[in-house]
This record gives C-alpha cells, sequence and structure tokens, in this order.
C-alpha cells in the first residue's frame, strides 16, 4: 500500500498541508522494511510578486514528510529529474558513511538524468529532516521533514494532534548571485544599519550622544556593524512555513483542549528563527530529535537544520498564531492553529532587531553579564532545577589539542579575548523580552550519555571569518586550505569551539551526535546541529563511533559555501 | 620623491592592523575566567591578568591555570595535509575557490559650469578573481569641451594580504587628449581604520616617480540616503607641462555627494565637486590660459555589478 495514502491518521497530521502528491511511489514493505521512490524536479513558483526556481521532491515543495519507523530497513530510489547534479541527505540520521548523501565525501552525488539508492537501517526515532547538498538546491527548497517512529513506548507525551512545522526562507535571487553580491559588498541585504537617521534613538537607548557616538567609534574601528544580525534578509527572503507565506497562512486544525505537538524545523538557508505560538505557553520535548525533559517556554530559537518538537494546549475556542520571526527581524513567517477552517488570528509585532554588543566581540565582561544574571535569576525559578556546578563533569581530556589564537589575516578579522560560555543565553534579541525563552542550558536528556569515558583529547576550533571580505572558515582558514579533523574510531573527544565572529553559527556534525556540556551534568542532550553564539565557547563531547568521512560545518548555507566546512574523518 | 617619502608614515596609519596582526592582541591568560576548576555557568571573567609576563603559559590554551595541566599540544587539528585532498568523483563540497566578476563606476558623472566649461568625468573599475588573486582594470578621466584630460587606466594584479588591504602591481597609462605615459604601479588599497576607503599608489616611469591617494567615506543619513566626501591627490617628482603636471603635489580633485540607492547597485546622486591644479602646476595652468579652480554642481550615478 502506498504509505502516501490519506489514511485518517494522515488526515488529522494534517500532512496534507506540507503539499504530498497522491502519485508519490512510496511503499511500506513491511513493518521492518520500507521502500521510498523520490523523484526531485524543478519548476518556476509565485510567492507573492516575485517568481522564481523552487525544487520539488514527488511534485510537493517542501517534500513530502517521510515516516519511517525504528529498526527498519529502508531504502530511497531517488531520480533525478534535473539537468544538474543533486544528492540527498539524512539531517541528523546515523548511518553508514556512505549512504549519508554529502557529494565528495560519501559519494559522488547524483548525476543529472540520473538516479541513486539509499540502504540503511534506522536506528533512532524522533523529528529529523533531510535535505540536498549539491550548491544552491537546499535555499530553493529541496528538503523535507523525517519522522521515525519509535520501535518501543513513545517517549514524548501523547497528543491528539501531530504537526510539522517547517520553517524556510526563499529568494527568487540565485544563491550564487548572494554569494557573489555578499562578495562585493557584505552588508548589501543590511538596510537596518546605524545611521543619522537613528542617532536619536540610540542616543536615547545609550544614555547620551556621546555614548552613542563612543560605541559607533569603536564598532567603525573595528570595521564591523553592531547591526549585522543576518547576512540576507527580508529585502530578498520570503519567509515560509510548510511552504506557505504568512499571507497564505498555513493552517492547522484542533479541538479546544487538545494537545498538539508541533514539529518544528528550521530548513532555511541562513536565517536562525524565534518561534513561539501567540497566547500559548510550549513545553518543549525533544531536540534534534532526542527526547529532554519537559521545558515550559514562551519562545524559542531555531539555528538551521535545528528541530525541536513542542506540545501546546490550547483551550480556548479561536485561532492561534504559529509565530516565527527572523533574527534580523526584517520578517517572519506565521502559520494558524486553528478550530475551524479558515479562521486566523492576529499577527504580533515584531520585536525590535538586536544590536551586537561587546559579548559578541568575544569581550564577554562587559556586555553579556547583566543579561546573564537576569536568566540565571529566571531558571531557578524554572521547574525547581538546579545548576550543577561544573559544565564538564565527564572530566578533563588527556591531551589538549590547540592551535592557539588565529591569525588576523585575509580570512579573519576578529579575535574573541574573553569567550563567554553563553548556553546560559537564549541569543541576542531574547535577553530582555519579558517571555521565557529557551536556553541551551534548559536542555537535559532523558537519559545519561551511554558513554561515560573522560575524553581523551579535547579538540579546540576557532570559528573565524572576514565579514569584510565574505570568507568563512575555522582557525583562520577556509575549507580548500585545510586538512581533515581525524578521530580514532571509538574514540571520546570534546570539541571546545571559540566563535571569534560577531555572528552565530550553527554547526552541524554528520553522522556522529554531539552531547552539549551544558551545565545538565551527565544528563547532555544529544544534538546534530549546535548554535554556537557570537564571542562564545561552546563544548561537546562526541564519541566517535562511525567510521568514514563526515561532514562538519556552518548550517548557513553561505557561510559553508564561503568556506565554514571541514571533513571529520574517522579511522 | 621627497612627496613619496613624506606619504609613507601615513601609508602606515592607513594600514592599521596590518601591524596588529603582528601582535597577538590579547595574553590569553586573561582568559582566565575560563579555568576548567571554576568552570561555573555563571562564569565572571576576571579583569585582564595581571601576572609578570615572564610567567610562561602556552599561549591560546584555556587550560593554563590548571593545577595538573593536561597535556597541551599546539596543533591545529584540521592543519592542511601535505597531500592534496581527494574527494569522490573529484567534486568539491563547498566551492571556496569560486572566482567572482564585478565592476563598478565610483563616478559617471556631469559637473556643470556656466560659460561651456562643463565636464563629463568618470572614475570606475572592473575585477575578476578569487578571494586572494584578482585581476584589476582602473580607469578614471574628464572629458571638456570634447578633450579628455586626466585619463588614467591601469591594469594590475591584486593579491589580498590582510583583513583589509590589497596590494596591487601593474601598469597605469595615461592616455587621453594628452600625449600617453606609461608608469608601474605599486599600490595599497583596502578600509583603513573607521571604515575610510582608501588607496594610495606608488608610480614609477623614465619621468620619474609619481603617487596618487584616494579616500573615500560613506556618511548614512539613513540606509539608502549616503553622503559621501571623496578626495584624490596626485603628486609627481618632475613636472611634465605637456600634460599640465607639476612638480610637488599636482591636483586635487574632491567632491561631496549624496546619493540614493534606489537599489544596491544603482544610486543616482547630487554633488558638489571641487578640483584644481595645485603649486607648480597650478603655475603651468595659468601660463598655458587654462583656468585653475573650479566648484560645480554635479550630477552623475553611481552604479556596479
Amino acid at each position: 500500500m502506498s504509505s502516501f495514502a490519506l489514511s485518517r491518521r494522515h488526515m488529522l497530521a494534517g500532512l496534507g498541508a506540507v503539499g504530498f502528491v497522491p502519485s508519490a511511489l512510496a511503499h511500506t514493505v513491511s513493518s521492518s522494511e520500507a521502500i521510498f521512490e523520490l523523484h526531485i524536479t524543478r519548476r518556476s513558483a509565485q510567492f507573492g510578486a516575485v517568481t522564481g526556481p523552487i525544487y520539488c521532491i514527488n511534485g510537493s515543495f517542501p517534500g513530502p514528510t517521510l515516516r519511517w519507523k525504528e529498526g527498519q530497513e529502508v531504502t530511497i530510489h531517488v531520480v533525478n529529474h534535473l539537468d544538474e547534479p543533486t544528492s540527498l541527505h539524512w539531517h541528523g540520521i546515523r548511518l553508514p558513511a556512505d549512504q549519508d548523501g554529502v557529494p565528495g565525501l560519501s559519494f559522488a552525488g547524483i548525476p543529472a538524468g540520473g538516479r541513486f539508492t539509499y540502504h540503511f537501517p534506522v536506528q533512532q526515532s524522533g523529528t529529523y529532516w533531510y535535505h540536498s547538498h549539491s550548491g544552491g538546491q537546499e535555499p530553493n527548497g529541496l528538503s523535507g521533514a523525517l519522522i521515525i517512529e519509535p520501535a518501543g513506548e513513545d517517549p514524548l507525551p501523547p497528543s491528539e494532534r501531530d504537526y510539522v512545522i517547517f520553517l524556510s526562507d526563499w529568494s527568487d535571487v540565485p544563491p550564487a548571485d548572494i554569494i557573489s553580491n555578499l562578495k562585493m559588498q557584505s552588508d548589501y541585504y543590511t538596510f537596518r544599519q546605524r545611521s543619522v537617521q537613528s542617532l536619536p534613538h540610540e542616543s536615547r537607548v545609550e544614555g547620551g550622544l556621546g555614548h552613542a557616538f563612543g560605541d559607533r567609534l569603536r564598532w567603525s574601528q573595528m570595521r564591523m556593524a553592531a547591526t549585522d544580525i543576518s547576512d540576507v534578509s527580508g529585502v530578498v527572503y520570503q519567509y515560509l512555513l510548510n511552504g506557505k507565506r504568512h499571507q497564505e497562512r498555513w493552517e492547522g486544525l484542533f479541538h479546544p483542549g487538545e494537545r498538539v505537538k508541533l514539529r518544528v524545523i528550521n530548513g532555511s538557508a541562513m536565517t536562525l528563527f524565534d518561534v513561539r505560538v501567540s497566547g500559548l505557553e510550549m513545553v518543549v520535548v525533544e531536540a534534534d530529535g532526542n527526547p529532554i525533559e519537559p521545558v515550559t517556554v514562551d519562545e524559542f530559537r531555531i539555528g538551521n537544520g535545528e528541530t525541536y518538537t513542542v506540545l501546546v494546549r490550547p483551550k480556548e475556542d479561536k485561532a492561534y498564531t504559529v509565530f516565527a520571526q527572523s533574527e534580523d527581524r526584517t520578517g517572519f513567517a506565521a502559520g494558524t492553529l486553528a478550530p475551524r477552517p479558515s479562521l486566523q488570528g492576529p499577527i504580533p509585532a515584531m520585536d525590535p532587531r538586536p544590536v551586537r554588543g561587546m559579548a559578541d566581540m568575544g569581550m564577554g565582561s562587559m556586555g553579556a553579564m547583566p543579561a546573564k544574571g537576569k536568566m540565571a535569576g529566571m531558571m531557578m525559578g524554572m521547574d525547581g532545577m538546579e545548576r550543577p556546578s561544573s559544565t564538564l563533569p565527564a572530566g578533563e581530556a588527556e591531551e589538549i589539542d590547540d592551535p592557539g589564537l588565529p591569525p588576523l589575516n585575509v580570512e579573519n578579522q576578529n579575535i574573541a579575548q574573553h569567550p563567554l560560555d553563553r548556553t546560559m543565553s537564549p541569543g541576542d534579541g531574547l535577553e530582555k523580552t519579558g517571555r521565557r525563552v529557551l536556553s541551551y542550558s534548559q536542555l537535559r536528556a532523558r537519559r545519561p550519555s551511554p558513554d561515560p569515558r573522560p575524553p581523551s583529547r579535547e579538540l579546540i576550533l576557532h570559528l573565524t571569518g572576514n565579514m569584510e571580505r565574505y570568507i568563512w572558515g575555522f582557525n583562520g582558514r577556509k575549507f580548500s586550505e585545510s586538512g581533515p579533523i581525524r578521530l580514532r574510531r571509538n574514540e571520546r573527544v570534546r570539541f571546545t569551539i571559540i566563535n571569534d565572529t560577531m555572528m552565530e553559527h550553527p554547526l552541524h556534525l554528520h553522522g556522529l551526535w554531539g552531547e552539549l556540556e551544558n551545565g545538565q551534568g551527565e544528563y547532555r542532550p544529544f544534538k546534530h546541529t549546535i548554535i554556537t553564539q557570537p564571542g562564545s565557547i561552546t563544548r561537546s563531547l562526541i564519541t566517535a563511533d562511525a567510521p568514514g568521512r563526515w561532514a562538519y560545518h556552518c548550517h548557513l548555507m553561505y557561510h559553508m559555501d564561503t568556506g565554514m566546512f571541514r571533513i571529520v574523518e574517522v579511522v | 620623491m621627497t612627496q613619496l617619502l613624506k606619504m609613507l608614515p601615513l601609508l602606515t596609519i592607513l594600514m592599521g592592523t596590518a601591524a596588529q596582526a603582528e601582535e597577538p592582541m590579547g595574553d590569553m591568560g586573561s582568559m582566565e575566567g575560563m579555568d576548567m576548576g571554576d568552570m561555573s555557568p555563571k562564569p565572571s571573567p576576571k579583569p585582564a591578568s595581571k601576572r609578570p609576563k615572564s610567567e610562561k603559559t602556552v599561549p591560546g590554551s584555556v587550560h593554563a591555570r590548571k593545577k595538573h595541566p593536561a597535556r597541551v599540544v599546539r596543533k591545529a587539528v584540521d592543519a592542511p595535509m601535505a597531500a592534496p585532498m581527494v574527494t569522490l568523483g573529484g567534486v568539491m563540497p563547498v566551492m571556496d575557490q569560486a572566482r567572482w566578476f564585478h565592476g563598478i563606476l565610483n563616478e559617471f558623472e556631469g559637473r556643470y559650469q556656466a560659460g561651456g566649461k562643463s565636464s563629463l568625468r568618470w572614475d570606475g573599475d572592473l575585477w575578476y578573481g578569487s578571494d586572494y588573486n584578482r585581476l584589476w582594470v582602473k580607469s578614471e578621466g574628464t572629458m571638456t569641451k570634447g578633450k579628455v584630460h586626466d585619463g588614467s587606466h591601469e591594469l594590475l594584479y591584486s593579491r589580498a594580504i590582510s583583513s583589509y588591504f590589497n596590494l596591487q602591481t601593474g601598469v597605469r597609462l595615461d592616455i587621453d587628449s594628452g600625449p600617453t605615459r606609461p608608469w608601474g604601479t605599486l599600490a595599497i588599497e583596502g578600509l583603513a581604520l573607521y571604515q575610510f576607503d582608501v588607496r594610495l599608489a606608488g608610480f614609477v616611469s623614465g619621468r620619474g616617480v609619481a603617487a596618487r591617494l584616494e579616500g573615500s567615506y560613506d556618511i548614512l543619513l539613513t540606509n539608502r540616503l549616503i553622503l559621501q566626501p571623496q578626495v584624490e591627490l596626485n603628486a609627481y617628482s618632475q613636472s611634465d607641462r605637456r600634460r599640465g603636471v607639476g612638480s610637488g603635489l599636482s591636483d586635487i580633485d574632491t567632491g561631496l555627494r549624496l546619493r540614493y540607492e534606489i537599489w544596491r547597485k544603482v544610486a543616482p546622486y547630487v554633488a558638489v565637486t571641487y578640483d584644481s591644479p595645485l603649486y607648480k602646476a597650478r603655475r603651468i595652468a595659468r601660463q598655458q590660459g587654462e583656468g585653475a579652480a573650479q566648484a560645480r554642481f554635479t550630477f552623475g550615478i553611481r552604479s556596479w555589478f
């Protein structure tokens, strides 16, 4: 039978709205094996006034939500109907390296007009996604949700409704042109810079014209901009929720009082989203596909490639708005949870755009502390959770591989002199909203790590970049000038990432789990994508239990494309 | 020549961080807030280290103050390999070695003056290349009454040498309605402290040496309305009367342009421009019956691709 058939469950889950096509050729052969056939095409689409190309899988944009079951063997036949090579990467999935779908590393890619068959056992459950790893295809929508049903008891709380919230950004400007424009003028898409016009406002905020000028001079001296939040903005982006603009508004139905599960996936190219459901608190129950101890929040930031599953319980007979504003506040995606079709809730106003401070420059002691103090106070009041005294419960490594400070060179323009552990912070622009916003330190795994070994090695890596030249990398080098990061098979290592840049970088490690050291003792959350905040130091533990060559990169597409990419080789 | 030498200190100032790059910006001892021992979730980084400089720690180590220090190995785990990277099918997973092609007309303007001495002025660049290596073409000139003067065209190889500066070398050809002059060029171009766009070029030929300083600064009135002061100064070691060039500081071309970026790549502007021969060149101009200082109302369009 076709697993895309309109079963009652699928209807309830509202997957139809994500846009599957009945002609999709996917078959569940048995409970232990599933076969899918995915056809990749490109067509023109219109979003409001702009028209441009989108990629479709089985005719659907975003691609169809794939449903697997833990313990199954899956076979996925991918047919490339394009005139260019393509690939599909299973984001967050543990599998043999040759099935990971990264051209050049896992395989040579799927040639134009060619086909490729993926085949691997499913060893995990939760909410994930899949996307192309070739050129500008993912930015133009070659991606979809992936939900894996657990083999045993569902670790997530039950819910009456289950919806995918797939966030993306789409532009009619070809990805190659966007990079080209950024190479010529890195603030090309930023129209919220400080100006003479904004001076009176800054002077009010900063307590006088002198202070406002002083701050400007400091940034100007560093040849950077405090208003540099997102490299590509709403000036050219359409922010989409399940493939729809807020004007068209995706809609999910509920009966008042029902529990609604929202599986939020950030499948965008260059946008971090801040997500909330207006008027409802959210219980975060899963992060990056792994169950966590429930945390009640009003809002969370989701980096590119991350997934969060939250539960909401709308009690009133009215429409609620799922609101996802871009980090730079130049636009938003929105959808509706409604008791009846065609009911729409009000759209909340966007917050003020964040302004980078000294903490973002890696001069942590100056800017971030008051906010951190406030957050700490907030934490204490939350679920009575105690803060462990050390973020390094797994102990210290015997060997530390330390490159030292990165050079200031063509490819790097800054050194974070006082990087801070910012896992306590919900992120720039979210610290003074008055809402309860999720921070990484609140993520607590449901089970302790199965690998209790202390790390044998600590690998220090600096995230570096030169915004002016639009070059990104690690340790002052881009990908093509660097070698692979070698790990021994089954080695337990700590990755210590110092972000010397003034932007967030959602770092995605293929094939291996990263256990984020966030102060939760042995209950470190397992993540495949970790936002490293500007000027921060972020640590995670990794057991190199899967051999092969794995990609490790910033999931901001144009940071990856301009060099923030490495190979992690497990030998 | 002396003019050139005088400009050397200026070069050092403009280069700014090129010098800073030599010395690490921070003693990593000052990262003691990162000490493993008190890595509480609320670290309060202590002020910069006051330890005597003689106390050696491994710079860059965040573990410098531990009681039983781990073995710190100074290495970048992603250091480049001796052998070239081999990828499956020769496919590179990212295209960080791409090449780009852009051109900009910074000035394309009419300078209006009553009495038929209005001029058309252009100043633009073209470049093609990668992050490090680029081929540049620069061209500028002024046309008055059908005659082109100040025509200067350069073909350059440009190499990125620091975060913000490029070193350029190549040839300059002064081609216009006057006699043609070839020069060899060595220039430094980039973004100076406080975000000034600058270029300092030195030229050499059988007629001695010359130097040119160009600078501009963008003042954002709003995010689309931008006021840009700009200046260009030329100096020569020897006079060249046929080209109206005088030894010493020879001419200035400056403007205050107010542009509106309809979109990034197209911005019409209005401006006040002033150009004048200076010192000896001014005397030459007077002897040749040319006018001297001219402040003119100007309108134009800045565009790039």
